[in-house]
């Protein structure tokens, strides 16, 4: 069992119970503004949540926050880049095979963010998640910018390091 | 060596008035909407130097420990409203009131016993001629740094979630997430005494120190004095702001390092 989510409350929202397994992806899907992005903010621990969240059986409230957003890879709809080089950006930067295989320039990590178009930011967005190399993924409209080649490319890396690492995975989309 | 002064009268302010009144025509013909502003602050000049003018003579006069205290209070509650009255994002409640106020006490108030025992070292060491133009001195500079300072900051944050937020999810503390933030506004407050005294003596002759000559003081001791309240002003300034920085830090973060902006106005 990947994520336990018990009774979870934040703002409006009450008791959300949840659980996804090793190797799993729940989609949810709804309207724009209901809701969504912040049950991801409310799991990443980015806003104020009650109820019980578990990861492998271990407790949120049991370890630091650091070390849980460590643990969950949460990648917002809108990616924000604040070094002067994306490269900054990662621990270990990515290979030139990684850059590629999402048709991103192996050069892109030299460069500065404001050169990225919207696709190369949100792509870069998810290896810069995937570098870390979380236990469960938050991925709040990963794809939304990217058009259907791209899109292709990104779902298979993120649905291939769930699968091959047996991680869980919560996807939300306004769109099935 | 002293000479003597040259005692003004009430034509001669209404004389220097007259460029203030210059000022707000100009600033009217551009359509500035700060002439209104002007006038008051003007106006508001007038009154309160009079009346610290009397109220100081009292204080001389009488030379008492309590009247420097009330002094001292009624100017830490005055500076700390100015504070408050800054911020476009103030932190809600009286958070905000004890936040400046606290932070103000800690820093003027240290850094003007400090100087005043240990050194000038007047007898007794609270000598209202002394104590009160220091600790004016030092928290004037003071409240506006912080002033500035918390402004910049809550305006960051609040301007900068998402990013910030970002930069919790990829697992970095708060610290590390409003890091450039905070040194954009220790830079901010910072600055301007820097280049103040980087420029005293060679591009202005700082107000005190002027002061001090037009009252017939001789220059290499007014300098003397200059060189000591700079000194104390930018131990007051940045020990202020490096407070006030930490405490809002503190407050608009909690223990899950979560930023919790609806704590902001």
């Amino acid at each position: 069992m990947a994520l336990s989510i018990r009774n979870l409350q934040f703002l409006d929202w009450k008791d959300i119970n949840l659980t996804i397994g090793d190797g799993e992806v729940v989609c949810l899907v709804g309207e724009s503004g209901s809701g969504k992005s912040l049950l991801l903010r409310a799991i990443a621990d980015l806003i104020v949540s009650e109820g019980v969240i578990e990861l492998d059986g271990t407790e949120r409230s049991s370890m630091s926050s650091l070390d849980w957003r460590r643990k969950v890879g949460y990648v917002p709809a809108e990616i924000f880049w604040w070094e002067d080089a994306v490269g900054a950006h990662f621990p270990k930067p990515p290979g030139k095979q990684s850059l590629e295989s999402l048709r991103l320039s192996p050069d892109c990590l030299d460069w500065n963010p404001s050169r990225l178009s919207m696709g190369e930011r949100q792509r870069l967005g998810i290896l810069r998640m995937l570098d870390r190399e979380p236990v469960f993924l938050l991925l709040d409209e990963p794809t939304a910018n990217l058009d259907e080649t791209n899109s292709n490319l990104a779902e298979n890396r993120l649905l291939a390091y769930i699968q091959e690492r047996g991680r869980g995975g919560l996807w939300v989309s306004h769109s099935s | 060596m002293t000479t003597e002064t040259i005692q003004l009268d009430y034509f001669d302010i209404l004389f220097a008035g007259i460029i203030i009144l210059g000022l707000g025509i100009l600033m009217a013909y551009y359509r500035l909407g700060v002439t209104r502003s002007l006038a008051i602050a003007s106006v508001r000049l007038v009154i309160q130097l009079f009346l610290i003018g009397y109220v100081l003579r009292f204080l001389f006069e009488e030379d008492k420990e309590v009247y420097v205290a009330i002094i001292a209070g009624a100017m830490l509650l005055v500076a700390s409203r100015e504070i408050i009255a800054r911020q476009k994002r103030r932190l809600k409640g009286w958070t905000g009131f004890g936040l400046g106020a606290s932070t103000l006490f800690v820093s003027s108030f240290a850094i003007a016993l400090y100087g005043l025992f240990v050194v000038v070292r007047p007898e007794p060491w609270y000598l209202p001629q002394y104590s009160i133009p220091l600790l004016g001195m030092i928290m004037s500079n003071t409240m506006s740094a912080i002033g500035l300072s918390m402004d910049r900051l809550t305006s960051a944050l609040h301007d900068n979630r998402a990013i910030i937020e970002q930069r919790l999810a990829l697992g970095e503390s708060s610290r590390q997430a409003i890091l450039p933030y905070l040194r954009d506004c220790i830079r901010t407050g910072i600055m301007p005494v820097v280049n103040s005294m980087a420029t005293a003596g060679i591009v202005s002759l700082p107000g005190m120190m002027t002061g001090q000559i037009l009252a017939g003081a001789i220059p290499t001791e007014a300098v003397k004095y200059q060189i000591i309240i700079w000194f104390l002003i930018a131990g007051g300034v940045g020990f202020g702001m490096a407070a006030a920085l930490k405490v809002i830090e503190w407050r608009l973060f909690d223990e899950r390092q979560r930023l919790r902006l609806e704590r902001l106005d």
